[in-house]
């Protein structure tokens, strides 16, 4: 594994709500099936840092960053289509 | 020009002014108060600058904070837009009175995967209007939600929440949207927002485009229905919120001079009524702008203030010509009692023109305004939208206590012009200027068809333009007809050798009566010398009578003496009474 690997992922919920809780169940499984030690999952509540939304263009909640590696993608949704998922990710199925 | 919103005021929907120059007024007061106002119309019609100036003028002048969520332009070209209208956003926004987010979209960068909502939009509005205290929120244009994500259903059940959310926040709000086929906007934002519907449009009629405003629908507020006219340039928005309802304006008894003295004598020797609309029509080169002018000069005279529109000549232009006639209009310039206001016709539509002409008579607040030529105006519009402009100026200029002088080019048949027959009904005063030609010469005359309220002269003159400004001749009325020119100088030159004559012929006549009166007195003089000397003689002979007795008697006694003593001559020869001896 070596640095350029490293999936750096950002996850943005407004608080407790069912969409968030999927979202994060999902992303968690989708990762670890594909991206297995290879990834870093930041979780940033909008509703307990608002200025972060208007920081990082958020819309629609929840919205997932791919901050690394290069370049940014953004994908948004509960993140049940794991297949949209894997392709916004741009991850090969292993 | 502002009214303040009904805050308190139970009974009435609360609302909040805008600050833009005819809108409160049409709307009776502002949009309503904490709750969204839908600002619809086409691309290029204003709706940016429309939502900008709300929230400017609800920082600067009603101390309201304000959100701009933009969708479409980035905040440094939002703020470089309303630059030009001195609209100083950024200092704003560094006061905290202002706060501008752009949401960006971007399609093709965003995968859908699954539910979502829109709670960060909330979030992010939320935040900006928290962090300002704003009273104030714009959204322009949300639907760009509808290009920048799939799922419309969502986005549909989001904007509903999102309306009632920023109800429920009591923030007063515009949100625009683009114009669609048939609708009012593209994905029928109308349904959800119930309250106020503004529809801004930008209409091209003959090459001259037109800004208009008009109110939809105000749930729970009276308000004007009519389209409005509006301008946006240097000074921000003006709506024209002139209709022609009102007739209801006060009729004025204070007179106003023409600027010629002549003209004043024809009008009951006092001018114009104050307030009145006086229309000057003529064919080209009558001396119309020249009349105008003099009323111009005569209003600033008597230190009030005056507009004067020009539609066909710059104002420099108008100055010279005007001087050599004696008029010096430059100096009422200087003294800031006279505003010109020069616009060729072909600018923009009429609509247009009598907004800016109602922006430019509320800011200079003057006592009359000129218009020439009135005609060049009307080119601009089919006849209908004339009369309906024409009516709505002349009302909004009364309702204001303006005295107006308009002038028309009459074309062809002069006082017959059909634009004429419809304007001249909503005037006060209509002067004719006729240039007829008659013996290889064209003259100008001056006929004052119509002046309500007053005795007027029912004469025409003759109207000379000299360099001491405008005089009016009698015309020649005679047995020779209606003369005028040079004929008429040729006639009263003809009339006045023949009264010469007529003098001369007196003068021989009482000339002979003296010379017979004075031959008769002579001839009395000599009779009464000749009856003189008729009694000088007869007196005369009288004492020639008694002489001769006297000596008879003396030449008696004589005799007798000398017959007695035969010579004594040293006798006294008197006494022959003394000789009774004999």
């Amino acid at each position: 594994m070596t640095e350029g690997d490293g999936y750096n992922l950002r996850l943005y919920v407004a608080g407790q709500t069912p969409k968030s809780i999927a979202a994060i169940a999902n992303l968690t499984k989708i990762c670890e099936q594909h991206l297995p030690g290879r990834y870093t999952i930041e979780i940033i509540d909008l509703m307990k840092d608002p200025a972060l939304a208007v920081r990082h263009q958020i819309v629609a909640i929840p919205t997932l960053i791919r901050q690394l590696p290069e370049p940014l993608k953004r994908i948004i949704g509960d993140l049940s289509n794991v297949e949209k998922v894997l392709i916004g990710l741009d991850i090969r199925p292993t | 020009m502002t009214t303040k919103a009904h805050a308190g005021d139970l009974l009435t929907l609360g609302k909040s002014a805008t600050g833009i120059r005819g809108l409160d007024e049409v709307t009776q007061g502002g949009l309503p108060q904490g709750r969204p106002t839908l600002l619809c119309g086409s691309a290029g019609c204003g709706k940016t600058l429309f939502g900008m100036t709300f929230l400017y003028n609800g920082v600067v002048e009603y101390d309201e904070p304000g959100v701009f969520l933009a969708f479409e332009e980035r905040p440094e070209d939002l703020i470089k837009n309303v630059g030009s209208l001195n609209y100083d956003i950024e200092r704003l926004i560094e006061e905290k009175k202002i706060a501008i987010d752009h949401v960006e979209l971007e399609r093709t960068k965003i995968a859908e995967s699954g539910e979502y909502d829109l709670e960060g939009l909330f979030i992010r509005l939320g935040f900006a209007i928290d962090s300002i205290g704003a009273k104030r929120v714009v959204v322009d244009t949300i639907e760009t939600l509808f290009s920048g994500l799939e799922n419309e259903q969502v986005l549909r059940s989001e904007l509903r929440r999102l309306f009632e959310w920023l109800k429920a926040k009591g923030v007063t709000a515009i949100i625009t949207g683009e114009r669609g086929e048939g609708t009012l906007t593209r994905y029928g934002l109308e349904e959800y927002v119930a309250d106020c519907v503004i529809l801004l449009d930008n209409r091209v009629d003959d090459q001259l485009s037109t800004r208009r405003l008009r109110i939809v629908k105000y749930r729970g507020s009276a308000h004007g229905t009519n389209e409005y006219p509006f301008i946006i340039d240097e000074q921000g928005i003006t709506v024209m919120p002139i209709t022609s309802s009102g007739l209801a304006h006060d009729a004025s008894t204070e007179r106003l001079p023409s600027g010629v003295p002549d003209l004043d004598q024809m009008l009951e020797g006092k001018g114009y009524y104050k307030g009145s609309s006086i229309l000057v029509s003529g064919m080209a080169g009558c001396g119309k702008s020249t009349l105008a002018a003099h009323f111009a000069d005569a209003t600033c005279a008597a230190g009030h203030r005056c507009i004067y529109f020009a539609m066909e000549e710059s104002p420099a232009q108008i100055v010279r010509n005007m001087r050599s006639i004696g008029i010096d209009l430059q100096k009422w310039v200087d003294k800031k009692l006279l505003r010109f206001s020069a616009r060729r016709p072909s600018l923009y539509g009429l609509e247009t023109h009598l907004a800016t002409m109602y922006r430019d008579v509320s800011d200079f607040d003057p006592a009359a305004v000129v218009i020439d030529p009135l005609s060049a105006l009307l080119s601009g519009g089919a006849a209908g939208d004339v009369h309906s402009m024409v009516l709505r100026l002349v009302d909004f200029l009364k309702a204001n206590g303006i005295t107006a002088l308009f002038t028309n080019l009459g074309v062809g048949a002069g006082e017959n012009a059909a634009t004429e027959v419809q304007i001249s009904s909503l005037m006060d005063v209509w002067l004719l200027l006729y240039n007829r030609e008659s013996n290889g010469e064209h003259n100008r005359q001056l006929y004052l068809l119509k002046s309500r309220g007053m005795a007027h002269s029912n004469q025409v003159r003759e109207f000379i333009l000299s360099s001491d400004g405008i005089k009016l001749r009698p015309a020649y009325v005679g047995p020779e007809g209606v003369l005028t020119g040079s004929a008429r100088l040729a006639q009263e030159a003809k009339d006045e050798a023949s009264v010469l004559v007529r003098q001369q012929e007196m003068e021989r006549r009482s000339r002979e009566l003296e010379r017979k009166r004075r031959e008769i007195a002579a001839q009395i003089e000599i009779l009464k010398a000749q009856l003189a000397s008729e009694d000088a003689e007869a007196d005369l002979l009288d004492r020639e009578g008694v002489a001769r007795e006297d000596q008879l008697g003396v030449d008696r006694v004589a005799m007798g003496v000398n017959r007695q003593t035969g010579g004594k001559s040293d006798m006294p020869a008197p006494k022959p009474a003394n000789k009774p001896k004999t």
